[in-house]
């Protein structure tokens, strides 16, 4: 499997204004707006590099550590 | 960041302001900077005028982060709530029937047309010199009001994009305002939610 990053965009999508902002500058494509709603970030693309999270107007999007999922993932599993 | 065509819309809002400086008739032009995001969001379900191709939106995005003119604050969290979005969306709409009304007082005779552009609801700016050829007088009314508008909107969007994000006034913007709701109506809320 490929090695994610440890880091990952989270959008807080109830205040997320659909503006696109963070589709247009995210350098690898892993944020889109769904049906003109709220942003979405595809985890497997995205390298939480935090371009989308300082140009969001609405500053709803904050880069947080991926572990804390795979590891509550993995308790599941 | 990766350059596209669309990122030079922002010449729109150049022309735009420029043509109604010199004939404010041109200001009618911006019925399309009104009907297209509602076109789209209705019977698209999307929001790609606001994502791609609006003009307002890739002039903040030029002026702010191109240009490096936003101070790129966090805008404050009363201005991104919903009671001070929809406020504003209401506040705006509530403006744009006044500008209707004010149309309609013409063309009924009651009142003369006004050859001024007021900003931001109250200040009115001489402008007679952009009415060279006349025509109806209601259809000039209503370019005057149309432009007033217009340009209201854009100096408040240039202010928050000064000291907020660059395109903060996508935030509180009415017509993104205004088409979001139209596309979260059209689409229930399905998706999966992000959990982390
Ligand atoms: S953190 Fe970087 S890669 Fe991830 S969505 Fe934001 S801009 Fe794209
Ligand atoms: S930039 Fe922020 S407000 Fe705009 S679509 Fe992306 S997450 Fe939503
Ligand atoms: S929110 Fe308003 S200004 Fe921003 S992109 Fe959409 S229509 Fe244009």
């Amino acid at each position: 499997m490929k090695k994610l990053s440890p880091r990952l965009a989270f959008v807080n999508q109830s205040e997320c204004v659909a503006c696109g902002s963070c589709m247009d500058v995210c350098p690898r494509g892993a944020v889109s707006v769904w049906r003109g709603s709220f942003a979405v970030v595809d985890e497997g693309l995205c390298v939480g590099c935090g371009q989308c999270a300082k140009e969001c107007p609405a500053s709803v999007i904050e880069i947080r550590p991926r572990l804390s999922r795979t590891a509550a993932e993995e308790k599941i599993a | 960041m990766s350059k596209h065509w669309y990122h030079y819309l922002w010449i729109w809002s150049v022309i735009y302001f420029a043509l109604g400086f010199f004939n404010i008739l041109f200001a009618w032009l911006g019925m399309i900077s009104f009907c297209l995001p509602l076109v789209i969001a209705i019977f698209g379900g999307s929001k790609a005028f606001c994502n791609r191709y609006c003009d307002r939106g890739q002039l903040l995005r030029a002026l702010g982060s191109q240009a490096g003119l936003s101070r790129r604050r966090d805008i404050p969290v009363w201005m991104r709530s919903k009671f001070f979005r929809y406020g504003f969306l209401i506040f705006f709409l509530a403006m744009f029937a006044q500008m209707l009304y004010a149309t309609y007082l013409v063309y009924a005779g009651v009142t003369t047309l006004g050859e001024f552009v007021t900003l931001f609801w109250s200040v009115r700016v001489p402008w007679e010199w952009a009415y060279p050829v006349k025509v109806a007088p209601w259809a000039a009314q209503f370019a005057f009001g149309l432009y007033s508008l217009m340009l209201t909107s854009a100096i408040l969007g240039i202010i928050t994009m000064l000291f907020f994000k660059p395109r903060s006034w996508c935030v509180y913007c009415p017509m993104g305002t205004m088409t979001q709701l139209i596309c979260r109506a059209k689409s229930p809320d399905t998706y999966p939610e992000q959990k982390i």
